[in-house]
């Protein structure tokens, strides 16, 4: 008898709680809704904590900046802009869930982010449902590509780095190389295309390795490509901290032939981490890193300097990283975009956007279309590699 | 008695209709979205604990049985068969007559030819109770600390499988899964003129599950359970088949997860590793120890409010470290869980000696 | 397969196997104490990694190190004192949830400290990319360092449990908590104790292994599951057995490289491996049933 009554007690004790939950978490958000009635409302989905944090950590901190800084100067078209962050520590359910509140409950104009690719292509179809604009700050070139009408992303698109890579052995002589690749979203997106193009530059891939992205070491596998005395280079496609310690293992093991990395090796913090071993690395990377040696007439000099400056006398001693820049493109387009379409329409900023030509921003010159939803051309990138402990352009 | 044991399950059926109708109310039919996610992932909580509480066994691993049934279902369901076959061809019409098969547009306009949800649906159970008493029978022999490695062991190879698998989606997992479709025009789907009669979807297979558990723990199989947990050395002297009940409770809860991922997968429209991975089997485990582990009644609305509020966003950066938190403070001021907090305790008493 | 290549692979597999084996020695100095497996001790490697790295460039490098081990030590102790010490009989279900609490609650408090940025303590000789020629593999001066800690460490811990008195009290506690009492040990103390060893081991090791594996405030949980799978493998509280375990656990990953097996799998293979050894030797590979017995759920 008595258990029958904690049962019920127990499930009336769950429903109470649901229900004083609900009411609490109800009341707020309409008082808040009063207060800001004229400002844009803006969402954005992005890892700052769990395992893409490395992404999401400096695409957030950017976007708070920018969005401080337009909203300092009197906002877009008169109208400030309200950035809602949601965290969604790389898990898809998680941030499933949250476009679907930003979207009906906060009303938004659009979503940025989010970081990760899966959890980009998670997202997809659900704005394409909702009409509900998403600038993605994930890499993978399948976002973009078949082309949804309300989705597009900032980062360069892989193909094009694998090209530039690709482009760069040919000049070299080198035909057959090793390709290591992490098990993230970047990592799978990198080696797909590097393993679609290669024959088009006629280079074989003789060996083809896959390791965990939270690897302590490598040199067993590094060892085996040594064994290879057929490879004639290394490209490595990851994020932290494998890809210093990929280059790391290759120096200590005495190996001399040339480490390519991917576009993902974008801060100078990385540099630090592999010390001497990360001398040579050759990497196609967007004009971040190369600011201070650009053209004075170059058209993205004055945002990237910029951009550079206020992130770090911000979140000093943080350095901006190509990462953040994802994020700093994704608002400023978006920005950019309300004030040419000169209202906050949906659709009408959609359409914006896809007309938005010669858009310096930090991962190169946009021009978007209607297939192009990327908006970025080869020329986004250049090749860079390390000399005494600094970023340099390669053959130069 | 039967009345009365049943009095419980009707009572949470009129709070899932009262939340429901309080949504209306007050504007906010929007909370139903996350509502009905949390109750998908309610039914694996209260496998788990039949598991840990009525079993005594624990089970790091369940994230893993989530992931095979949600993965096999995604992968069945997305695979577009309609490169592999002409349109014509009379098997693809034969199966499609049957019911294995199904055809559909995407966002692009491009048509796909698929499994059939329901299909996918059985396969994905087949292969959880298959896979459950493959790694029931050695595992569940296992005692303490090797039980507990063993289990985590399994959710570990799960996670690595699917993050290595191309049909799987490496890191990037599957999206675009199709909607389950049911009687009608009813299907479980995410699309938000069909939220309400989702958000009842949830409710009923919560229901159900809740039901068929409550049953269960009170027929003699529940009784050998509670034997099994007090003594299990004695239980098995009086003639109770302690090994085969032990498995029969685990595969059934392996069962429950695995639908639990098959339901949540097609109503978000997709999964990923992340979802199969041991911090998911952890936090589930956590859940169950901080409702109080034969409790299914608080592992259920621990689980239903701590998910929601994972789901909400309630926490932003520091959904975890309120997560631990809570784990901590519960287990170390009420290690018999939330509902057995001593003025819990103090209200049911009193309520209990005047009825 | 050449010597060079064989002795190439046998290193990495050894670098592996070490790594995992020093975090294992973690896992059973508590289990040893107290019956319970702490969750967070991969959170100690990964404190003890970041603290040093906070302090090197302050103070010298073994200064730094010091101070993280001691910091470490002490944070050990006072997690023991504050969550731990005062439980009246707590179940080992209760115990091991409550450390699964700390390591997430440790693992976020130092993502707030720190931030996500990857860092490394910089190598102890040499440089990142000097190496030792032995038998004509290569071999970074640092793995020498790791395999030099672990095994002193290994010698210093045989000897404190057998010849000091302080040791020997904490196996007295191990093997019969009750009797051990009775005879005027004070039981909670020695706990106290084993967490604060098992931290100091757990910093030590973050600090050796940084310059190779890096450290990063999340990197607690993977090396803590691939510690755990050692100690089980070696039979939990066995710390011979474990570094023994380990370094053959290291060796099957770096050969099952060599013979092109996928990586994605390694993993998936390897825990394969500890579950069919753990259904024909229950007690690990080393483990005895008795004492597996003593320590139930």
């Amino acid at each position: 008898m008595k258990s029958f009554m904690k049962n019920v007690l127990a499930m009336l004790a769950c429903s109470g709680l649901a229900l004083t939950m609900l009411a609490g978490c109800s009341a707020p958000d309409e008082t808040k809704k009063e207060e800001v009635k004229q400002a844009i409302k803006v969402g954005a989905i992005l890892a700052e904590t769990g395992g893409a944090s490395f992404l999401g950590g400096p695409e957030a901190r950017s976007m708070r900046m920018m969005v401080e800084q337009i909203n300092a100067a009197g906002g877009v078209n008169g109208q400030p802009i309200e950035l809602i962050i949601k965290d969604s520590a790389a898990s898809p359910d998680k941030a499933i869930s949250f476009a679907k509140q930003l979207i009906e409950e906060e009303q938004v104009l659009a979503i940025l982010g989010p970081s990760t690719s899966g959890e980009s292509m998670q997202l997809k179809s659900i704005c394409e449902q909702a009409e509900t604009i998403l600038i993605s700050c994930g890499a993978a070139e399948v976002i973009v590509n078949p082309v949804a009408k309300w989705v597009f992303k900032t980062p360069q698109t892989d193909s094009f780095a694998a090209m530039h890579i690709f482009a760069e052995m040919n000049k070299m002589g080198i035909d057959k190389i090793a390709v290591l690749s992490g098990n993230t979203g970047f990592g799978k997106a990198g080696r797909g295309q590097l393993q679609k193009i290669a024959p088009d530059f006629k280079i074989t891939i003789l060996e083809d390795e896959v390791y965990d992205k939270k690897s302590t070491d490598l040199s067993a596998v590094v060892a085996k490509i040594n064994a290879n005395k057929d490879v004639q280079a290394v490209i490595n496609w990851s994020i932290v901290p494998a890809q210093a310690i990929v280059a790391k293992n290759m120096r200590q093991a005495g190996m001399t032939i040339p480490l390519f990395q991917s576009h993902g090796f974008g801060n100078v913090k990385y540099i630090e981490a592999a010390g001497e071993a990360a001398e040579g690395i050759i990497f196609p990377s967007g004009r971040l890193l190369a600011a201070d040696i650009l053209a004075d007439d170059n058209v993205q000099k004055a945002t990237l300097v910029k951009y550079i400056a206020d992130y770090e006398s911000k979140y000093a001693p943080e350095q901006a990283s190509t990462f953040g820049g994802h994020g700093f493109d994704a608002i400023m387009i978006l920005a950019k975009a309300i004030e040419n379409a000169g209202s906050s329409d949906k659709a009408k900023v959609r359409d914006a956007i896809e007309n938005l030509q010669g858009f310096p921003g930090t991962g190169g010159v946009f021009n978007f279309s209607a297939t192009d939803h990327n908006g970025l051309a080869m020329d986004a990138f250049v090749m860079m590699t390390v000399k005494d402990g600094k970023f340099v352009l390669y053959h130069q | 008695m039967a009345f009365k044991k049943h009095l419980p399950i009707a009572g949470l059926a009129l709070a899932l209709i009262g939340v429901q109708l309080i949504t209306v109310a007050t504007g906010s039919t929007y909370y139903l979205t996350q509502l009905t996610m949390v109750s998908y992932l309610g039914l694996l909580i209260i496998g788990l604990c039949l598991v840990m509480g009525y079993a005594g066994q624990i089970s790091l691993g369940h994230a893993g049985f989530f992931g095979i049934g949600g993965y096999t279902s995604a992968a069945l369901t997305t695979l577009n068969l309609s490169q592999a076959f002409s349109a014509g061809d009379p098997m693809v019409l034969a199966l499609e007559k049957l019911g294995f098969l199904i055809h559909s547009q995407n966002i692009y306009g491009e048509t796909l030819l698929y499994v059939h949800p329901w299909a996918a649906c059985v396969a994905a159970i087949v292969a959880t109770t298959l896979i459950a008493f493959g790694i029931g029978i050695p595992v569940l022999k296992l005692k303490g600390h090797y039980l507990a490695m063993a289990t985590l062991g399994f959710g570990i190879i799960i996670y690595r499988i699917v993050l290595a698998v191309e049909i799987f989606g490496e890191a990037d997992g599957i999206s675009d899964v199709p909607p389950f479709p049911l009687i009608g025009n009813m299907a479980i789907t995410g699309d938000l003129d069909q939220r309400v009669a989702n958000y009842y979807i949830g409710a009923v297979v919560l229901l159900i599950g809740m039901i068929l558990l409550q049953n269960l723990i009170h027929s003699r199989v529940g009784r050998a359970l509670t034997a099994i947990h007090g003594a299990e050395d004695a239980a098995d002297a009086m003639g109770v088949n302690t090994s085969r009940y032990k498995l029969y409770t685990f595969v059934v809860s392996a069962v429950f997860a695995s639908l639990a991922g098959v339901f949540l997968t097609h109503y978000t429209g997709g999964i990923s590793p992340s979802d199969a991975g041991v911090m998911k089997s952890v936090r589930f485990v956590a859940i169950v120890a901080i409702g109080g582990m034969a409790s299914l009644w608080g592992a259920l609305s621990i689980g239903l409010i701590l998910n929601f509020m994972s789901l909400r966003g309630f926490f932003g950066s520091y959904d975890d470290a309120v997560f631990g938190t809570i784990l901590i403070v519960i287990m170390l001021f009420a290690p018999d869980g939330i509902l057995r907090l001593p003025f819990l305790q103090k209200l049911m008493h009193r309520q209990g000696d005047e009825s | 397969m050449t010597l060079e290549l064989f002795t190439q692979y046998l290193f990495a597999g050894i670098t592996y196997g070490i790594i995992y084996a020093i975090v294992a020695i973690g896992f059973n100095i508590i289990y040893n104490t107290t019956g319970i497996i702490n969750f967070a001790q991969g959170e100690f490697v990964m404190l003890g990694g970041m603290i040093a790295i906070s302090l090197n460039g302050l103070v010298p490098l073994p200064v730094a190190i010091t101070i993280a081990v001691i910091l470490t030590m002490l944070i050990g102790g006072l997690i023991e004192i504050i969550f731990i010490r005062w439980l009246r009989s707590p179940s080992v279900l209760r115990l091991i949830i409550i450390t699964i609490g700390l390591s997430i609650l440790i693992r976020e408090i130092a993502l707030h400290i720190w931030g996500d940025t990857v860092r490394a303590l910089p190598y102890f000789t040499g440089n990142v990319i000097s190496s030792l020629n032995i038998l004509g593999a290569h071999i970074s001066p640092q793995v020498l360092w790791v395999i030099g800690v672990c095994s002193v460490m290994v010698v210093l811990l045989s000897l404190f449990f057998h010849f000091t008195s302080l040791g020997k009290e904490m196996q007295a506690c191990a093997s019969n908590r009750i009797a051990a009492t009775l005879c005027g040990i004070n039981a909670k103390n020695m706990v106290t104790f084993s967490f604060m060893l098992s931290a100091a081991i757990g910093a030590l090791a973050g600090c050796v292994v940084s310059p190779i594996t890096s450290s990063q405030y999340d990197m607690g949980t993977g090396l803590a599951i691939k510690g755990f799978t050692v100690a089980v493998l070696g039979g939990l509280g066995n710390s011979m057995a474990a570094v023994v375990a380990g370094i053959l656990l290291g060796i099957l990953e770096a050969f099952s490289i060599a013979i092109g097996f996928p990586l994605a799998f390694q993993d998936a293979i390897s825990i394969s491996i500890l579950l069919v050894i753990l259904f024909i030797r229950p007690n690990g590979l080393f483990g005895s049933a008795v004492s597996a017995g003593l320590k139930d759920f």
